[in-house]
């Protein structure tokens, strides 16, 4: 504002000068620090307190004794935790895997324009909308000893499969993936909607004037066209399933007998609710550790887009 | 997606036609169950069962669940996620309008700082920030729940509305200035009202997100008579063990808010989810 004229001057730069404006710019400090502090204060503090909890024994009253790595060391011992860590595993390969192949598989189905698509992609997009505490409520009726599942297989001659699906610790965490997936699936399908939108119908069109088939096409032409939003699709995958908690908690809180066990719950048992804050801390960074990957495969993808942008 | 289906487009509709409305009743049985469920009665669920056909329809599971104090615990979420929402998107747009139109030494590392900060896991955060709002004084109030949850969050929307500021053509901002406007006035009259659909689509977004959350308010909350309806309703089940019908109403009433969210919003909703995976 100071020199205003200069302005009119293609070359100029007229955001460095605002820079120089002194109210303007405490207030441009303020705009962007006040949220960075904020934020920064309430999530990398936090995390570099639990890095250093870690390491201690810690009953959240008495002062925490330095212990170095005893916490890691003590995992590979502890039954519980490998039972978590296996289930954990499974949960990210089976829960993320079918999700992936569930939402691709609608979303190719559902691509198209025909009659009644619009109502079909918001049907299987309507459990997004609720928390995992209310798909478990619902899904709980469904899994009761006289709930929907067991008066089926009655129905169908197959009474002797009936159990306590939550309460058996064979089928409980399958039973939990169920309502999961049943809720994920159709956020995904969206995911792979849009990246559907962006493959160019020209492509198609040529691809078959040369007399390629339905499959070869598919192959050579949609899913390489769909590879960035593949990317974005397995990296959420990867850290909602290893975040996964809600419902765990809200069906079974890891039982019975540590069964159905997650990473996330067993930390919350032992951290939060119980009185060993070392030991939980140990086993947040563990599932830092898992999900650090993803994340740097996503802040590598962001950093791209922003220098190509 | 074989050769014979794309040769004949008519059996494909058929099979399309046939096998989507399958699907899409199952997908909606579970819903159907609970809404059914929590109209019946007791003395109905008890004698033949949740799996049966009901022998009469009731409003009395919604009284019930509501007389035993849920109207208390879907006053306090929204007492959490209405701030918690207008905080966040105040405090992100500010941020990302003075990363995304200014040459703030330090941009970028100060934009991938907060995205980071927003993907740590939960789980990292829990025990200190339950010691730190014990330090503040926040701990078991719905203050402490609004302050964690609004900077926990922050990271992600600032980086998506960072993204959206940027495609504003600069010769709007540059005549704006050239008029005398001020950063702030910048921000207020042309930046804000041309960030309007992003600013819905994770307005709305944050509300359910919030709405929803579990591990926070279980973590930071202790007194029954500040839960947020998403564990009050968890611990329901312990007062009404077999009534399954005065459960699957809290169930239905719990999921109200954000259902109309969804259907007020859905047009932003989804455009939400997408610019929020294209990050």
């Amino acid at each position: 504002m100071a020199s205003v004229a200069k302005s009119y001057r293609p070359a100029a730069k007229p955001y460095r000068r605002t820079w120089h404006g002194s109210r303007d710019a405490l207030v441009l400090l303020a705009f962007v620090l006040v949220p960075f502090a904020l934020e920064m204060f309430w999530t990398f503090w936090p995390a570099l307190n639990s890095l250093y909890i870690s390491l201690t024994q810690w009953d959240g009253i008495s002062p925490p004794t330095f212990i170095g790595l005893d916490n890691y060391a003590r995992m590979w011992s502890d039954a519980t935790f490998l039972l978590a860590l296996r289930n954990t595993v499974l949960w990210l390969v089976l829960f993320g895997g079918l999700s992936v192949l569930g939402g691709f598989g609608l979303a190719l189905l559902l691509d198209k324009p025909r009659p009644g698509v619009g109502i079909y992609r918001a049907i299987f997009f309507l459990p997004v909308v609720f928390s995992m505490v209310v798909t478990a409520l619902v899904w709980r009726m469904i899994y009761q000893p006289e709930g929907v599942v067991n008066g089926l297989l009655s129905a169908v001659g197959l009474a002797d499969q009936a159990r306590i699906w939550l309460g058996d610790s064979d089928t409980v965490l399958y039973a939990l993936i169920v309502p999961a997936l049943w809720r994920q699936i159709g956020y995904i399908m969206v995911l792979f909607l849009a990246g559907l939108k962006t493959v160019d119908p020209l492509l198609h069109e040529a691809a078959r004037t040369d007399g390629a088939n339905a499959f070869q096409r598919f192959r050579h032409i949609t899913l390489p066209q769909l590879r960035p939003i593949t990317t974005v699709v397995l990296a959420v995958t990867v850290i909602d399933a290893l975040r996964s908690f809600d419902i765990v908690w809200a069906l079974t809180k890891g039982g019975p007998y540590h069964s159905s066990e997650l990473l996330s719950t067993y930390q919350f048992s032992t951290g939060v609710l119980g009185s060993q804050l070392g030991y939980g801390s140990a086993l947040a960074v563990v599932i830092f550790i898992l999900t650090v990957g993803t994340i740097i495969v996503y802040l590598v993808r962001s950093l791209g887009e922003e220098e190509s942008a | 997606m074989t050769a014979v289906q794309s040769r004949n487009p008519r059996l494909r509709t058929w099979l399309f036609h046939g096998g989507m409305p399958v699907l899409a009743v199952l997908w909606l049985i579970p819903l159907a169950l609970v809404v059914l469920t929590s109209l019946r009665t007791f003395d109905d669920l008890a004698a033949s069962g949740l799996a049966s056909v009901p022998d009469g329809l009731t409003a009395e599971p919604y009284r019930q669940a509501l007389a035993s104090g849920q109207w208390r615990s879907i006053l306090n979420s929204l007492l959490i996620t209405v701030p918690v929402v207008l905080v966040t998107l105040v405090l992100a747009s500010m941020a990302a309008y003075g990363l995304a139109r200014h040459r703030i030494p330090f941009r970028r590392t100060m934009l991938l700082l907060m995205l980071a900060g927003n993907l740590l896991p939960a789980q990292l955060l829990l025990i200190p920030v339950l010691k730190l709002t014990e330090q503040f004084g926040l701990f078991d109030s719905l203050m402490g729940m609004i302050v964690v949850q609004t900077a926990v969050g922050l990271g992600f929307y600032t980086f998506v509305l960072h993204g959206f500021m940027r495609g504003i053509p600069q010769e709007l901002t540059h005549a704006a200035r050239i008029d005398g406007a001020t950063t702030f006035g910048v921000y207020l009259r042309i930046v804000l009202p041309l960030t309007k659909p992003a600013l819905a689509a994770l307005g709305s977004l944050c509300f359910t997100w919030t709405f929803n959350d579990l591990v926070w308010s279980i973590t930071l909350l202790r007194s029954e008579d500040k839960l947020p309806v998403t564990p009050a309703i968890l611990g329901m089940q312990g007062e009404f063990v077999s009534s399954w019908n005065v459960i699957a109403a809290a169930t239905v009433i719990a999921a109200i808010p954000t259902v109309i969210v969804f259907l007020r919003f859905q047009r932003y909703f989804i455009s939400g989810l997408l610019i929020g995976s294209s990050r």
